[in-house]
Order: structure tokens, then sequence, then C-alpha cells
């Protein structure tokens, strides 16, 4: 494993609100992350968990203390420099998939494409392959409407790994999902991590969900209070 | 970037057929209504200025009683003519008018027609204008000479179209007329008569050979041109004192008597026009801003979506000042369709309803600009703000947006 770190959290904190309606979603985690690490995040509701995805996935911001993504100091970043951090090295997985309506599924899997300036042969070759390795090479001209909870996400990871990232951050990427699927998504994750390299930080509440992961934190309060390390 | 921003624009546009399809024609309604509007109206105006231009310029015109009857007010003599020649100011020229209605025969056709009786000066001030042969001269008028000139309508009866009538003998009650001229055609009038069909004769053979009142008041009417810039109303004021104190007419008596401006006429009806104009482009100004609501109520109500749609964009790395472009695309590329297709069916509408009022068709650069301006900043401004909004949320924020 290399010896610099992915991402480095220190003291990092989080809090909604101000005065006495101020609500402290992290209260000062620690935290370091390696290449090639499949992290699951657990925790129950309310404990900070997603808050703390969100804030290594450079969606959110945090209040005080550092962030290291590739020893970029992301907390001084303004938002089009993270803007650029999520374009060049993350790619997300959703809940709700967060596809858009009425657009075909390669054209989906295509928009961070579309902002990286590629070419259009570029950009139908490579959504092709990345729908074909989900699984979904006859699904192209499908609108999410047209497609299974399933097979939304699917695409959905598709469009996530299409820009070939760093880090892949999965927030309840199965909450939607039944049984059968979900163990066929999880499949899907812990190939792309084993067989790609991609490093995948995960939130899940569900623990036959964490199973697929090889390491796990556990959140409360807005701090980490169990590590099973990497 | 700017590519790109257009791409992702149009497939927008093309996701979402029934929003675009709606901001558009809020726009097209509201653009087509007031350039037809404005459009037409300017037209309306043009056509009756022209109208009364076609009576002559600066025309006045001297008739006996008020307003356009007679009630049997006395007519006027030639020396009423001669005295407002010598002793009014601002006079270019003037003409005495005799009128009588009388059927025109020439071989098997006949016409029941005007024949004018006047003076050469007749032809400049009432603007007309000789196709040809030649109109008569003052010796003509001295002697009563049978002769005249013809109209188009006039011709196209009795001779036939694109025949020659001049050195033609054409017969009016007893008397024998020569045809010595055919004046070029000026179509309708202001009141919608026809212009062209009318005999003109020396005024004297009017009164010798077919009225029968020679000498005296048999002077119906006195057409007056005013020297260009003079003010038409000091020549109205020269003429009334004159003819009040030729008539005998005493303070307390009203004249017997009016002189019609035509210049004050145009004024009168083209200001008429204008506040018509006016109205109806407030009307079509009320239809814009409807649309401009309509466009607005479409964008507002896709915020929900279009947030998330934001957040999406966010999330795998758009730029907020990259989603601003392609929705600043959007907008534009949507109002300035809307507002073309406005106009183009502005100007359809107004081939057609230019027939109807029987009104020119008078492009105008400014109106088109001005709707056009204000749908496309209706358009753009609603399409922009709220996604400028969006634009400025944490990427996380945008997402959880409901």
């Amino acid at each position: 494993m290399n010896a610099e770190p992915l991402i480095e959290l220190r003291g990092l904190t989080k809090t909604y609100g101000t005065g006495d309606a101020a609500f402290k979603a992290l209260s000062g985690v620690d935290l370091d992350i390696h290449r090639g690490e499949f992290l699951a995040v657990m925790g129950p509701s309310g404990s900070g968990k997603s808050t703390l995805m969100n804030i290594l996935g450079c969606l959110d911001s945090p209040t005080s203390g550092s962030y290291r993504f590739k020893n970029i100091e992301v907390q001084t970043l303004n938002q089009d420099q993270r803007s650029l951090i999520r374009r060049h090295a993350l790619g997300f997985i959703f809940q709700g998939f967060n596809l858009l309506a009425r657009t075909s599924a390669l054209e989906n899997v295509e928009l961070p494409l579309l902002y990286r300036g590629y070419s259009r042969k570029q950009r139908h070759d490579l959504a092709r392959q990345a729908l074909a390795s989900v699984g979904l090479p006859d699904k192209q001209r499908n609108t999410p409407a047209e497609l299974s909870g399933g097979q939304q996400q699917r695409v959905a990871i598709a469009r996530a790994i299409v820009t070939s990232p760093d880090t892949l951050f999965a927030d309840e990427p199965t909450g939607n999902l039944d049984s059968k699927t979900t163990h066929e998504i999880m499949e899907l994750l812990r190939h792309l991590n084993t067989d790609r390299g991609i490093s995948i930080i995960m939130v899940t509440h569900e623990k036959d969900v964490a199973v697929y992961a090889k390491r796990h934190i556990h959140v409360l309060d807005g701090l980490i209070d169990q590590d099973s390390g990497s | 970037m700017l590519f790109n921003a257009l791409l992702i624009a149009l497939r927008e546009i093309r996701r979402n057929l029934t929003r675009s399809f709606l901001t558009v024609i809020g726009i097209v309604i509201g653009v087509a209504a007031v350039v037809t509007m404005v459009t037409l109206g300017r037209g309306a105006t043009q056509e009756i200025k022209q109208q009364i231009s076609k009576m002559g310029s600066n025309l006045l015109i001297l008739r006996p009683g008020q307003g356009w009857w007679n009630w049997g007010a006395p007519q006027f003599t030639i020396d009423d003519v001669e005295a407002i020649r010598d002793q009014v100011p601002g006079i270019r020229k003037l003409a005495p008018f005799v009128q009588t209605n009388a059927s025109a025969v020439y071989q098997e056709n006949d016409r029941n027609t005007d024949i004018r009786g006047t003076t050469p000066d007749y032809f400049d001030i009432g603007n007309w204008q000789i196709a040809s042969g030649r109109i008569f001269t003052e010796d003509e008028v001295s002697e009563a000479a049978p002769v005249c000139v013809i109209g188009e309508t006039i011709r196209k009866e009795l001779f036939g179209e694109g025949v020659d009538p001049l050195g033609s003998k054409i017969r009016v009650k007893s008397m024998t007329l020569e045809v010595i001229g055919l004046t070029t055609i000026k179509g309708q009038g202001g009141f919608g008569e026809d212009m062209d069909d009318d005999i003109t004769t020396p005024y004297t053979t009017v009164l010798r050979r077919l009225t029968g009142r020679g000498g005296g008041r048999n002077i119906s009417q006195v057409m007056i041109s005013g020297k260009d810039g003079y003010p038409g109303a000091h020549i109205v004021a020269d003429v009334s004192s004159l003819m009040r104190e030729r008539r005998k007419v005493s303070h307390n008596e009203q004249d017997n008597f009016n002189v019609f401006d035509s210049l004050q006429l145009a004024d009168v009806i083209s200001s008429s026009t204008k506040v018509m104009t006016s109205l109806l482009g407030a009307v079509a100004g009320v239809s814009l801003l409807v649309g401009g609501i309509g466009i607005m109520n479409i964008m507002l109500v896709s915020v929900t979506e279009r947030t998330r749609e934001i957040g999406i964009r966010l999330a795998i790395g758009a730029r907020a000042r990259e989603v601003l472009l392609q929705f600043l695309v959007e907008a534009v590329t949507l109002s300035c369709v809307g507002g073309i297709t406005g106009i183009i069916l502005a100007y359809a509408l107004c081939d057609i309803l230019a027939d109807v009022v029987g009104a020119p068709f008078i492009f105008d650069p400014g109106i088109n600009m001005i709707a056009f301006v204000f749908s496309a900043a209706i358009g753009i401004l609603f399409g922009f703000m709220p996604a400028r909004r969006a634009a400025s949320l944490d990427p996380i924020e945008a997402l959880r947006h409901e």
C-alpha cells in the first residue's frame, strides 16, 4: 500500500446553522484512506456519515479542520476548483440514482465527458464501453423511466466510472433496491475495486452490504468510534 | 466551452420539448401581437395621409353654408374668386369650381358622371397629372370652348381600355365636347370614391352650355392652394373675413360659408389614428406582458427539476459558470426563436390583414426591436435567474432540493 494516503482528514468539523440552532454534524474527525481501499462508512441516521462522505466527495465544505486529497488542501479551494477535482478524480453514485430525466442512458453516461471536452466519437466509445462493463450494452437508447431501479443504478455507475476516476463515492447505493439487485450492484462495485483498482468509499447502514467492503468505520455523533483498519 | 454549452443547451431544449414549446409560444404571441398591431396602425396612418395628399397639398376649399351641406346659402361669384386672388396673401393658386352630374355618351356607350367646370390652375391645385394630351387653356376658358379632360374610368367606360380618346367627341346633354387630355390614374380617394371617374371642362363651358346659369352667383366652390410653408390658418382667417365683408354677413351672424383646410383634416385624422395605434399597441403590449408572465411561470415551475439537474451537473464536475452558460444559451435560444418566429408570424398576419384593412404594409424596425428585446429580456431573465441561484449552492444542497 502507498505510504502517502489518498485522503487525510485532521480535526474535521461541520456545523449546520448558527447560535442556539447550531447542529454539529461532525466534531473533529481524523481519518486516513489509502489508494485501492474499499471503505464502508456505517452508522445510524443522523450520525454524520453522509455529511462526512459529502465533504470527502467535495460536494460540501467543512466548517473547520483540514482535508487533504492527493496532497491538495481541499478546504482552501473555491467552488470551481472543487468542481475540477470532482471532474477529474471523483465519481459519484447516489441512493436516488440522480440521472437526468428523459435523457437516454448513453447521454447520461456521456455527461461527465462533455465537461471534460472529449470529442463526439470519444464520448460515444467510452460511454458504450462503460455501459457494457456494467452489463447494459443494449440499453443505450432507454431513458431512466424505461429502466428498472437496478438498471438505473448501473447507468449511474457507468456514468461514475466513464472518466476512470481514482475514487468512487457511493451514498447508500443499494438503498432503493431489492436484495437480489443489491448483491448484483455490490458485486459490480467489488469488481471495480479489485480489477480496476478504483478506491471506493461507500456510506451504508446495511450490514450485508457493508460486508463487500474491505474496511469498515463506524460513525456516531459526529465522531469515528470504530475503525476496522486498513 | 461555448460550443459545449450550446450542445448541452440544445439537448436540454430537445429533452424538454413541451416546456421549450410553451416558452417559445409565449414570446411568439406577445411579439406577433405587438408587431402586428403597431405595423397595421402605422400603415393606416400612412394610408390616410396619402389619401389626403392626393387631394392636393396645402389645399383649402371655400364652400357655401356650414359643414358639408349647403343649406341654401348663396354660392360665390367669379368676382369673389378675383377678390381672394388679389387681397389674400399666401395663396399660390386658386380656381373656381362648379360641378354638375350628367350622362356622357360616346357612340353606344354612356356613363353617368361628374362634370367639373374650372380653370387650368385646378389641375395644379388638385395635383392632377396629364397622361396624354393637354389641359385646356385660359383662352379656352374665356371662350367657353367645348373641350374636356377625362379620367381613366371615363376612358374605359366610353372608349375601352387602351383606346386613344384624344380628338374624339363625346356628347353631354345637348353639347359635344372634344377630348383633349387624359389624366393619370389616381385610384381611390380618401372617402373611397373613384377619383378617375370625371370629366373636367372650363367652368364657363359648364355654366353657359350645361347648367344654363350664365353670370351671377354660380361658383359652387373655390379651390385654393396655399404657398408652401405659409400657415393655412392665416389663409382661412383672411378668406373668411373677406367673404364676410363681401357677402355682407353682420357681426352677430354666423358665416354662411366655410373654408375647409385639408392639412387640418389630415392632422385631425392622423392624430386620431395615432391614438388608435397607441391603444392597439397598449392592448398588444398587455399580451406581450401576459406572454412574459407565462414564461416566468413555466420557468419558475421547472426550478425544482432544474435545481436537481444543476446539482447533478455540479456533482459530476461541471463548474458553476459552465452550468450558467448552458442556461443562458438555452434562454437566449428559446427567446430568439420565439422572437423571430413572432416577427415572421406578425408579417404573415400583416400581409393578410393589410388587404382587409386596406392599409399599406410598412416595416418599422423600431417596434420589432422593442418587442424582440422585451420578450428576450423576460425569457433570459427568468430562464437565467433561478439557474444563477441554484448554481451558487453547494452541489449537495442543489441535489437535495425538493
